[in-house]
């Protein structure tokens, strides 16, 4: 009961900060000093994209025990599909002013648009592409995988090499995607120009919308038939199979949709951001989305998106404040709170709110209402 | 309760942090604010670090001597931590909460064209200190590194004429920088009449560690009879390992030559130089440069770090030239205001290092002199060649027929960085 | 260049032009001094001014001569105003040791000011090394002579020919003579006359050196050659070429085993704590990092050219990073067994701290790592395979690491031990094993031999914060392509993933190798989803 209330709280909080963006921002935004700076809004709408990603990781790796050590790879390649369509959408106003390439390929000398590179003036398709670029390639490499009965250590060492290799293959240039510069200079979004501030509140206000229609959408699908299977699949995936499920088809429909969502956050980050570039690829990148669900608490949609904005959060903090030692707190925090919050920050909020309440912890991580 | 004062400690979470710490520091008005944008953490750290160190130098010196328009200066130190996206989020961080004055930073060519939207959207004022690819001119930038006729070229030149060399090897980091200087590079040893079959390219990803297989190969490339040489545009890290295998395969600055763009004394001090004696460096600035001006900067620096095993090298004087110029243009405006002090910069001069004077033109680029270096047994450079004047910085590249056409001159009436003389038009500009 | 500085430049060309040609006439009038006296002028001089100044110290064969070429090549010879004269100059930190030349009798210290360097660049050094060469061919060393002989042939020259025939018939060492006929040989090809060609192409057949082959292409190049010797050129090119492409393909395969050996290395540590005990070690660079400081501090008290230094870093690496190991395990991972996926964000922790901590301790900068004397160069198999000795040795240290960590896990009780509670903790431990502490000296093993690793590995690249980050990744890849849990996977996977690294490399770039392998192993896991050597039994269950 009170771990529903807790997320009820989360859920409830990110309406709010919509609310107040919404009405401090859009509504009244004459009001001085109520609404947030566009580097406030920047910063909260970058971490939303990660609470995004980290709830389609924690789909998978909590609901479905499948670590993915490479999430990054879908949110980059989502990144990449809206990137695509930011760099079509400067048309003549590049530094070469070449009306169909981009800057970087006028400068590689290159003749004509890579075939891959067509359909991403129009919004609709760059939109489609958003979801099926990464789910796609989600749905590729899980089919083989699942199939196969690739499990454990042995997935997630694999999926490292995925986002590994894309990585080195985008740092080159000869891919046509911008090599280690990637893709940058924007200039505006369905016509509206980037640097406003209105384009950058409805930017962060869609990033809460998709985060909340994420979280919501998970936790429909989790509630139903299919999610009782994932969650069975999680903690005995032979006794599952051997009740006469096809394991494998439950495995890869999450999989696909958690790339999809994460190809989603990473198209709602780069105009955000103002760049992707294929070191949002590196392997480190994703390890760090399973530290931001662990440390929220996996097997929570809700602590998994959390943990994303905690971490973030004190990221800024720490390199603002003490750029020189910084990655001594950050990691200090993931030590202790391994050993000290073994279910997460969420987690370890129910315990405490049990106690007080004076009932004995729960034992179970998922907690499904 | 649990569950309200949790509530508190989520709110402030997202308000207090997330927000960037809204609690703003207030403003006190009677300080200069530095910005200090170099990665102390990550890839880049190693190269960053030191020019962050600078700025702090050179801060605590003008203090000294009183500070500005009558005002301390203080500097605002940041960590990137070699992340692209975060250079622009620190950038805003900058100047819209902290507000500074000035932003002395970026190293890599990508972090700076990550923070090129923000600082204009904001019109803030950045020193860029590294030598780098050209073909950009931004209003709200000063390049004080070195463009591509800065180092490239005179140091091609030097190799033909006085080496003797007539068959190239460009290798290079495959990014940006290297990519525009090998092109610029070939389409200029192509007008002098060097073949295609004399050219070779080759790239490599960052932090390459394993060089056996490329330097066999530029060891055969240089066994054709001609007089062969490397231009390395290879990337601060990857060159341990590369120079060690020159070393241990045997390939002495005597049969083919590695004249490289971004080794430099810091690079130089992280290994054994012994088999590396006579391979060159082009720089703007070396330590060995004997001025009176180099001698008290060298002494102060020791002092600054309390350690007189620390070398200097081109992007520091880079900074300390930029740091210098943006101080006088300071005096000169009267103001911070970037507005003003940005005029102000053109035509300042202020000496550089080397002896000579750095003035500061309306393509937002410095005219330096070229130096052509020799690796010595200690880690230092032994200059062999000089420029005769200083050269002038050019935005855009005359060696590309692209680029060619274009100017950079942010003064009345072009006002531009992007100017193409023949169409007349300005193009690429954010605002 | 600025088109504007080109009035000053042709001002400063014809001065310099100027004072070149006066120089000349200065020079031919002092010709005949008995002591060198003109220190001023040759410390002054441009670096054109200073070969006119070598073409005449080269004639001239005294004694002094010699000596003033020779620390002029070592760039040690500097003119002292305040006596007028040249001496040899020592730089001991920012202060000179001067010393006479000939008496080498010390003069006292001076600071750079007061001395003029007399400096030399590239070609300068290469002309001083031709001279100093065609003087030491009648050294009686020959070790001394053989240099010599190498550095003529990098610029064969016709002049010097009567010498080389003088000297080849009273040559006794047979490889000297050898040597000194290829030389020869290449020395002729310079010839205008077709004989004396024909003699040179004949003296270097079967060479493979990559003199041999400039100077055939070199030779090839010239338009007035008689058609039947281009042809014999040619024939002897080809061969060349040829046969440099066979041995391309031995060294590719060297190349391969040694970046086999450095996966080994990095990864050895790995396959006990991650395949052995389950435990996700994101920490595992940093102890790499560990070893590799470990070196660098030891070389700062011993000194680092002699071979001690790194023999004595080896069991010092091993017990930092064991003990940093062994730390590890008691204060973290101890509470984290049977949660795997756990002991990943904590050792994510630990690696940034650790990162951090070598930041704060050492600074950011890479820290110089010397290679020892026995271990810099080459060892040259042939003129066109050799072996770097710092390759050779990490092949052979990952060589005896294996060896060693094999008799440990298959002939002691320890190792017994470590097997058992793999395979079974639960029977293990009621069988009377101490699992905690077995579990503490596994990790602390596993550790410790990553520091061993990073031993190596800062013989061949940077030694920095990041040195670890960069190596973790692979590591990881090795131990499961190999199989997890299974030590002679690792070894199998390191070498084989080495190899083909290398052979991929000259045909698609070292990129594109790159992404080939993993999409490899991508692949080779769908096929063999328990890695190459699956353990069997109960073991294998999850």
């Amino acid at each position: 009961m009170i771990g529903l209330r807790l997320r009820q709280l989360v859920f409830a909080s990110i309406i709010a900060l919509i609310a107040y963006v919404f009405l401090a921002n859009v509504m009244f935004p004459a009001s001085m000093g109520v609404a947030l700076d566009s580097y406030s809004l920047t910063i909260v709408g970058k971490y939303l994209c990660f609470a995004i990603l980290a709830v389609a990781l924690d789909l998978v790796w909590g609901y479905c025990g499948i670590l993915s050590l490479g999430h990054a790879a879908f949110f980059s390649l989502g990144g990449y599909a809206m990137g695509m369509y930011l760099m079509r959408q400067i048309g003549e106003r590049g530094t070469y002013g070449h009306p169909v390439l981009p800057d970087f390929m006028v400068f590689l000398n290159w003749e004509q648009l890579p075939w891959f590179w067509y359909g991403f003036d129009a919004f609709w398709f760059a939109g489609l592409m958003i979801f099926f670029a990464p789910g796609i390639l989600a749905f590729v490499f899980g089919w083989f995988a699942f199939r196969s009965r690739v499990s454990g250590v042995y997935l997630s060492i694999i999926t490292q090499a995925l986002t590994y290799a894309l990585m080195l293959a985008f740092f080159r240039n000869e891919m046509g995607f911008g090599g280690n510069n990637g893709l940058t200079d924007f200039k505006d979004l369905l016509g509206y120009p980037l640097t406003s501030d209105g384009v950058r509140v409805w930017l962060m206000l869609s990033s809460g919308l998709a985060l909340l229609l994420s979280l919501f959408l998970c936790q429909k699908l989790l509630a139903t038939k299919f999610g009782r299977v994932l969650v069975a699949v999680r903690d005995s995936e032979s006794r599952t199979r051997f009740l006469g499920y096809r394991v494998e088809h439950f495995k890869l429909v999450a999989f696909v949709m958690s790339a999809m969502i994460a190809g989603l956050a990473g198209a709602l980050y780069v105009p955000q951001v103002g760049i992707i570039n294929p070191g949002e690829f590196s392997p480190l990148a994703s390890i760090e989305v399973v530290v931001w669900v662990a440390l929220g608490g996996r097997g929570s949609l809700y602590g998994a998106a959390l943990g994303a904005i905690v971490v973030n959060a004190a990221k800024t903090f720490f390199t603002g404040f003490y750029p020189e030692a910084w990655l001594f707190f950050l990691g200090a925090m993931f030590v202790i709170s391994t050993l000290y919050l073994p279910r997460g920050i969420l987690g370890a909020l129910e315990d405490l709110a049990q106690q007080v309440k004076g009932k004995a912890p729960k034992l179970s991580q998922e907690g499904l209402s | 309760m649990q569950t309200r004062s949790w509530k508190r400690t989520f709110k402030n979470t997202i308000f207090a942090s997330a927000v960037g710490l809204s609690v703003s520091l207030a403003h006190a008005a009677d300080t200069i604010k530095v910005g200090v944008l170099h990665s102390l953490s990550g890839t880049m750290a190693i190269s960053e670090t030191t020019l962050k160190d600078t700025v702090l130098m050179m801060v605590e010196q003008q203090n000294a001597k009183g500070g500005l328009l009558g005002k301390k200066l203080e500097a605002v130190v940041v960590d990137p931590a070699s992340n692209w996206p975060l250079f622009a989020e620190k950038t805003r961080e900058l100047l819209e909460k902290e507000k500074v004055d000035v932003i002395f930073g970026c190293w890599t060519s990508v972090s700076r064209k990550s923070v090129l939207p923000v600082i204009e959207e904001l019109n803030g004022l950045m020193f860029y200190p590294v030598q780098y690819e050209g073909e950009e001119s931004s209003k709200n930038v000063f390049y004080t590194g070195a463009a591509p006729n800065q180092q490239a070229i005179p140091a091609v030149n030097y190799l033909i004429d006085e080496l003797g060399v007539e068959r190239f090897v460009l290798a290079g980091t495959d990014y940006v920088y290297p990519r525009t200087t090998n092109k610029i590079l070939e389409n200029y040893l192509k007008n002098l009449g060097i073949g295609e079959s004399d050219i070779m390219i080759n790239y490599t990803p960052f932090g390459h560690s394993d060089w056996q297989t490329i330097v066999s190969d530029i060891k055969a490339f240089g066994s054709a009879g001609k007089k062969t040489a490397v231009v390395s545009t290879i990337n601060g890290d990857a060159n341990v390992p590369f120079y060690k295998e020159l070393g241990n395969q045997g390939m002495s600055a005597e049969d083919i030559p590695v004249i490289a763009f971004s080794v430099g004394e810091e690079e130089l001090s992280g290994f054994d130089t012994g088999p590396l004696v006579g391979h060159l460096a082009a720089w703007n600035y070396f330590m060995s440069a004997e001025a009176e001006v180099n001698d008290e900067f060298i002494e102060a620096w020791h002092s600054f770090t309390g350690d007189t095993a620390r070398v200097t090298n081109d992007p520091m004087e880079a900074t300390y030239i930029g740091f210098e110029m943006w101080a006088k243009a300071v005096e000169k405006a009267g103001t911070t205001e970037v507005d003003k002090v940005r005029p102000a910069l053109y035509g300042t001069a202020v000496p550089n290092l080397t002896g000579g004077t750095a003035v500061m033109h309306t393509n937002h680029h410095l005219q330096k002199p070229v130096l052509i270096g020799e690796i010595l047994e200690d880690g230092q450079f032994e200059i062999v060649s000089a420029t005769p004047g200083e050269v002038i910085g050019d935005a855009w590249t005359d060696y590309l027929p692209d680029s060619a056409k274009i100017i950079a001159d942010w003064t009345a009436p072009v006002n531009c960085g992007n100017y193409n003389i023949e169409t007349q038009q300005c193009s690429g500009q954010n605002f | 260049m600025s088109r504007a500085s080109s009035p000053a430049l042709r001002t400063h060309i014809m001065v310099r032009v100027g004072s070149f040609i006066f120089s000349l006439f200065f020079l031919f009038q002092v010709a005949s001094a008995q002591t060198f006296v003109q220190g001023k002028a040759l410390a002054d001089a441009s670096l054109k001014e200073k070969a006119v100044w070598m073409e005449k110290l080269a004639s001239d064969d005294s004694e002094e001569a010699t000596r003033i070429l020779q620390y002029w090549l070592d760039g040690i010879l500097v003119y002292w105003p305040q006596e007028n004269r040249l001496v040899r100059g020592i730089k001991e930190g920012r202060r000179y040791q001067l010393q006479d030349l000939m008496t080498e009798e010390a003069l006292g210290a001076v600071s750079s000011r007061e001395i003029d360097r007399v400096k030399t660049n590239n070609s300068l050094r290469s002309a001083l090394k031709q001279v100093l060469g065609s003087r030491q061919l009648g050294s009686s060393d020959r070790n001394v002579r053989l240099s010599a002989i190498a550095e003529l042939k990098r610029r064969p020259d016709y002049k010097v020919l009567p010498l080389l025939k003088k000297r080849e018939a009273s040559e006794q060492d047979d490889q000297v003579a050898r040597q000194l006929s290829e030389l020869i040989g290449l020395v002729l090809l310079e010839s205008a006359e077709a004989n004396e060609q024909m003699e040179g192409l004949r003296r270097i057949s079967g060479g493979l050196s990559p003199e041999v082959k400039d100077s055939l292409s070199r030779f090839l190049l010239n338009p007035n050659l008689d058609p039947g010797v281009v042809e014999v050129a040619q024939r002897e090119l080809d061969a060349i070429t040829r046969s440099l492409m066979y041995w391309g393909i031995g060294q590719d395969l060297f190349f391969g085993l040694s970046l086999g050996s450095v996966l080994l290395l990095a990864a050895i540590g790995l396959a006990i704590t991650f395949g052995v005990m389950g435990v996700i070690n994101m920490a595992h660079g940093e102890f790499i990092m560990l070893g590799a400081y470990t070196t660098f501090v030891i070389q700062q008290w011993i000194p680092a050219t002699s071979m001690w230094s790194l023999l004595i870093s080896i069991p010092t690496a091993f017990v930092v990073s064991g003990t940093a190991g062994i730390i590890l395990e008691r204060l973290v991972i101890r509470h984290l067994y049977g949660r795997p996926l756990e002991t990943l964000l904590a050792t994510f922790g630990v690696s940034l701290i650790l990162q951090q901590l070598v930041r704060t301790v050492f600074g950011p900068l890479n820290q110089s790592v010397v290679t020892p004397d026995l271990l810099s160069g080459a060892l040259d198999i042939n003129a066109a395979f050799s072996v770097t000795y710092n390759r050779l040795f990490v092949i052979a240290f990952a060589l005896c690491v294996l060896v060693t960590l094999w008799g440990v896990m298959q002939r002691t009780p320890f190792g017994v031990r470590v097997r058992a509670v793999t395979m079974n903790r639960g029977m293990a431990s009621s069988m009377g094993v101490q699992t905690q502490r077995v579990d503490a000296l596994a990790f602390g093993l596993g550790s410790g031999i990553a520091g061993m690793g990073g031993v190596a590995l800062s013989q061949l690249t940077n030694v920095g914060p990041n040195l670890g980050q960069s190596y973790i990744v692979d590591s990881f890849m090795v131990v499961v392509f190999g199989g997890v849990g299974n030590l002679f996977g690792t070894v199998f996977a390191a070498l084989s993933l080495g190899v083909a690294n290398k052979m991929l490399e000259p045909l698609s770039g070292a990129v594109l190798a790159k992404i080939l392998i993993l999409v490899f192993i991508i692949l080779f896991i769908q096929k063999r989803p328990r890695g190459l050597f699956a353990l069997k039994g109960r073991a294998a269950e999850d």
